[in-house]
């Protein structure tokens, strides 16, 4: 049955003034809306800094220079010496072949031992490594061509090969990957627990209007008829948590974002609030509506039964 | 126009509360259901308005066959049957105009025909004046008159009363009944179930007597019966 203008007017006046007419549960229930969608705020904005932190650190690489066998001290030293005069580099270290063999057994681990067991000082398969870390993780491809074209300057093409990533950012993966889960696992668990809440705080609000919902279907009103407002009623407490929650998210995460910049001493970025406000905002406002529609049907369900 | 044909009602906890009955209420009659509490009297009357379904046996109200009616069609079965309660059963955050109102309202009926019906049947049961009160402003007589307009604004075929005047004094319970008879007047039928021997010996009208479940007496111009 198609529900009438003036039925959907009403469902709205009645819905709206069921918010106000019950005073302390509403606040009640806008509360627990807004003490859900906060804490699920705050860990979306802690997940998706953390993801944009792994994201950085994913590209956050060490460039590993090797150095060709029959590379002589001196010109070894000059290369490095010219790597280090790079603006976007920060630090060079000379890792010998032998400390090269040492890392290698150690990033292997006990299983995985035994291949490297034949090589010893002399047939260390090895090189002398440049390990070369950059200022912008993002120059790293850049600074790691600019190191190869060096062997230019050479007759004796003292730089074997240049690598940049590998390794580092297989380790970082897993981590990133792991504080992700966690983080996701986190949310929904969170999520399903704020419905709970409010479909239990709703349900009280609607035991206090058994009465009305008795009247109405002995009046013979439909069940649609009868869900109308308390579903207009879930959607404007859903509305005012959530809007609530997400203006005092925002402001107090953009203060935050505001000191981390500040603070120059601190070595991360804060996702900025513009990159993601409107998603943040969008979704926090739809599962506010959600929970609240949700949580006063659920309620109501039992009632319209007889 | 209400008919039941070997009605059975058993609750879920086993007890039995009608045992077959069968009864034939035409249009416009006035029927005072009487017999001790607890013998089937209530059930008897949520059986009309739907608000319980026969174990076994077959009701039709206004042609509708209530035992096997489809939930959705149940709101409109019962806007053709008005119900008052002992307890008035008005809402108290509702002014008494909000209170008549609102059974219009909610089946979704138009605004100027809301208006013009209330005031209609404010008027008839004599509270033209206290539209605009609360009913936690009005003595019992005059609730169980709000009630009774809610009950009768839209325009039933039957009118079900469980005990309306058990909580008010004789002479309420006189206006009340003076009331109810103007509207069996008007032709709408009246089935009430009642303990009060005063009234139903004065207004003689039609009396079942329902006892342990079972109809134990029917008569036309009948009497109270009981000594309580």
């Amino acid at each position: 049955m198609a529900m009438s203008f003036s039925s959907l007017f009403r469902h709205f006046r009645e819905g709206s003034k069921n918010v106000f007419r019950n005073g302390w549960m509403s606040v009640a229930s806008i509360t627990s809306i807004i003490v859900s969608l906060f804490v699920l705020g705050v860990f979306l904005l802690l997940v998706l800094n953390v993801n944009s932190f792994a994201d950085e650190a994913d590209s956050q690489v060490q460039i590993s220079v090797y150095l060709s066998g029959d590379a002589d001290k001196a010109t070894v030293e000059k290369v490095q010496g010219t790597i280090a005069t790079m603006t976007e580099v920060s630090r060079v270290n000379f890792v010998p072949k032998s400390q090269g063999l040492k890392d290698f057994r150690e990033t292997l681990g006990e299983e995985s031992k035994a291949l490297l067991e034949g090589y010893t000082e002399e047939t260390n398969p090895i090189p002398d490594t440049l390990k070369v870390e950059v200022v912008e993780p993002t120059t790293a491809p850049f600074v790691a061509k600019k190191i190869e074209a060096l062997n230019d300057d050479y007759t004796t093409q003292p730089i074997y090969k240049v690598k940049y990533g590998q390794g580092t950012m297989e380790k970082l993966f897993k981590i990133t990957k792991a504080i992700r889960n966690i983080g996701f696992a986190f949310v929904a668990g969170l999520g399903i627990m704020a419905m709970f809440l409010i479909s239990n705080t709703i349900r009280v609000t609607i035991l206090a209007r058994r009465r009305e919902i008795g009247i109405m279907k002995l009046v013979g009103a439909t069940n649609t008829f009868i869900r109308g407002p308390f579903f207009i009623e879930g959607a404007l407490i859903g509305l005012i948590g959530s809007v609530v929650c997400v203006t005092v998210l925002f402001v107090g995460y953009n203060q935050l974002v505001n000191t981390v910049a500040g603070d120059i001493t601190l070595a991360i970025r804060l996702v900025p609030l513009h990159e993601v406000g409107l998603k943040i905002s969008v979704l926090l406002v739809g599962i506010g509506l959600l929970i609240g529609v949700w949580g006063s049907l659920m309620s109501i369900r039992r009632f319209l039964k007889v | 126009m209400i008919e039941m044909q070997d009605v059975w009602k058993t609750y879920p906890t086993g007890a039995h509360a009608l045992k077959g009955v069968s009864v034939k209420i035409d249009r416009n009659e006035f029927v005072y259901l009487v017999g001790p509490s607890g013998a089937g009297k209530s059930t008897f009357m949520k059986l009309i308005y739907r608000e319980e379904i026969p174990t076994k046996g077959q009701i039709s109200v206004n042609g509708f066959n209530i035992g096997k009616l489809k939930p959705r069609k149940i709101p409109y079965v019962r806007r053709n049957i008005g119900v008052i309660f002992q307890d008035f059963r008005l809402l108290p955050k509702m002014t008494v105009y909000e209170n008549v109102a609102f059974a219009l309202e909610v089946i979704e009926a138009p605004k100027r025909i809301i208006k013009k019906r209330v005031n209609e049947v404010l008027d008839l049961v004599g509270l033209k004046n206290k539209g605009t009160r609360d009913p936690s402003q009005l003595s019992g007589g005059e609730q169980q008159r709000v009630a009774i307009a809610r009950a009768i604004v839209n325009n039933p075929s039957v009118i079900i009363a469980d005990e309306p005047t058990g909580n008010l004094d004789p002479e309420t319970s006189w206006g009340i009944m003076q009331l109810l008879d103007e509207i069996n007047f008007r032709g709408t039928t009246i089935v009430m179930a009642t303990h009060n021997k005063d009234i139903v010996n004065k207004m003689r009208r039609r009396v079942i007597a329902i006892e342990n479940g079972n109809v134990v007496r029917d008569e036309l111009r009948g009497e109270y019966g009981y000594e309580f």
